[in-house]
């Protein structure tokens, strides 16, 4: 738990003296949404679709690629093998992450659902708690997922090549462009195996449907599964002794 | 210690790494209380030795104790200090911030900080990034962490490569210091003048250990004066 606690300062204090990463993860959410709204300037029913997408999008993005960076980092630099002989367990070391990028996480959605919900005019007939919620099961899910990225990587060059490999093919199918029960039969399979789906459909019935809680909590359950397993399957590639 | 002489046991061990066998049937013990120098060129195997004794080295057989049990078990990790030769210190963080978070994990006093960063001579510097640092004062940084908590066993790998004279001789100091008060260590170096600093030397070549002795004995066996001598006649009698 100490470690835990320690290991979530730590992570935070790194952010505090990168104000510009910080920036943009709160920033570029914010600036693209204003854009998409504008995008449908004349197809109001459009962004009511595509909006609250994205909203539960970015912190998937973004929490992929700054975890698997930050893991990579830890990797190679020497600091992973050195925490492993202190008494810090894995577990503890990645709740930590976890931690941290939670509270990151709670913090992009803050931004993103404010502005869209006050200046672009976006509105959510389910509660906003579950909306930000959401977003940080699929930050946790970006966390999994960066920390498998960064087991297979070998440099910061190798591991954004893992960006439209992993994450890329979750967007095209997600539901984001076209409605999953419109696919042919062999993608909406894939889509149904695809944890960002599931974060898309929940934020659909939060968007959409009055009194949908149940559905969406049942998605949110999904995603938080879906992110609990990558993470246990990243912590494997955590060895102790390595070569 | 609770009495036992040898804080580490080392029998017949083999490490294979990157698909060859890079360490070849050593032994040796440590005796409790000592510095021991782990001295010998580049490539031989120091690091791999280090490794295996801190438990975060695959592919190891025979038989290895560390403080009367298997290396890198729980129990040993608040017990031991490893100093990583590449920097093991966040370059986004002040020495001061990575000192905390070292100390937080090994449950170091708070005070320890402050006197480790007044030791290492890294106090105007403990409120700078690791990244705006010099060399010198990263690997510094980097040693310190490995410092916290009072650790009985200390495995340092080329802690004073690339330090002035007078901050070496500060640092052998702070060894013979922490020897003194029960503490047993490890410290590698691929320059034979830091051996004449040891209680004991470990010469080590090309994954084999060419000796084990006290640097008199060194000088004494191989007929000079000179300890530079001495590891050119054992290390290269071998070739």
């Amino acid at each position: 738990m100490n470690g835990t606690r320690a290991t979530a300062l730590r992570v935070l204090r790194q952010l505090r003296h990168d104000p510009r990463t910080v920036g943009l993860l709160l920033g570029v959410p914010a600036a693209l949404m204003t854009i998409l709204r504008f995008v449908y300037d004349h197809d109001r029913p459009g962004f009511t679709r595509a909006g609250p997408a994205l909203m539960v999008i970015f912190p998937l993005v973004t929490m992929f690629l700054v975890s698997s960076i930050a893991l990579l980092r830890e990797r190679t630099t020497g600091t992973l093998e050195r925490l492993l002989t202190t008494p810090l367990s894995r577990v503890a070391l990645l709740a930590g992450y976890a931690l941290a990028f939670t509270l990151l996480a709670f913090l992009q959605a803050a931004v993103v659902t404010g502005l869209s919900l006050g200046a672009l005019g976006l509105s959510l007939a389910g509660s906003t708690a579950l909306v930000v919620a959401l977003a940080a099961a699929v930050a946790l899910l970006g966390l999994g997922l960066g920390l498998l990225a960064s087991a297979f990587a070998h440099s910061e060059f190798q591991v954004v090549q893992f960006f439209p490999a992993a994450i890329l093919p979750q967007l095209l199918l997600c539901g984001l462009l076209v409605p999953r029960p419109r696919m042919v039969g062999v993608l909406h399979f894939v889509s149904d195996l695809l944890p960002m789906s599931y974060a898309v459909d929940g934020i659909r019935h939060l968007a959409a449907e009055r009194g949908a809680a149940a559905a969406a909590v049942g998605d949110l359950a999904i995603v938080l599964a879906f992110a609990l397993g990558a993470t246990l399957l990243g912590a494997l590639t955590l060895r102790r002794r390595t070569d | 210690m609770n009495g036992s002489e040898q804080a580490v046991a080392v029998r017949d061990l083999s490490v294979r790494r990157g698909g060859r066998e890079v360490v070849h049937g050593v032994t040796f013990e440590l005796a409790a209380g000592r510095i021991t120098g782990l001295i010998g060129p580049s490539g031989g195997g120091k690091t791999t030795l280090m490794r295996t004794l801190v438990g975060v080295q695959r592919h190891v057989r025979g038989e290895a104790s560390v403080l009367g049990r298997a290396p890198g078990s729980a129990a040993l990790r608040r017990r031991v200090g490893y100093g990583t030769q590449s920097l093991a210190a966040y370059e986004d963080l002040t020495v001061r911030e990575n000192l905390e978070y070292f100390a937080s994990l090994t449950g170091a006093r708070r005070r320890q900080v402050d006197d480790l960063l007044a030791r290492m001579d890294l106090r105007t510097a403990a409120d700078q990034l690791i990244r705006s640092l010099s060399g010198g004062q990263r690997s510094r940084a980097s040693l310190a962490t490995a410092l916290l908590g009072e650790p009985e066993l200390l495995v340092l790998d080329e802690p004073t490569v690339g330090l002035d004279p007078v901050l070496r001789e500060r640092l052998w100091g702070l060894f013979r210091e922490l020897a003194g008060s029960g503490a047993t260590l490890l410290v590698s170096s691929h320059v034979m003048d830091e051996a004449a600093r040891c209680d004991e030397v470990l010469l080590v070549r090309d994954g084999h250990l060419v000796a084990q002795a006290t640097p008199a004995e060194l000088t004494r066996r191989t007929g000079t004066d000179d300890l530079d001598q001495a590891f050119l006649r054992l290390v290269g009698g071998r070739s």
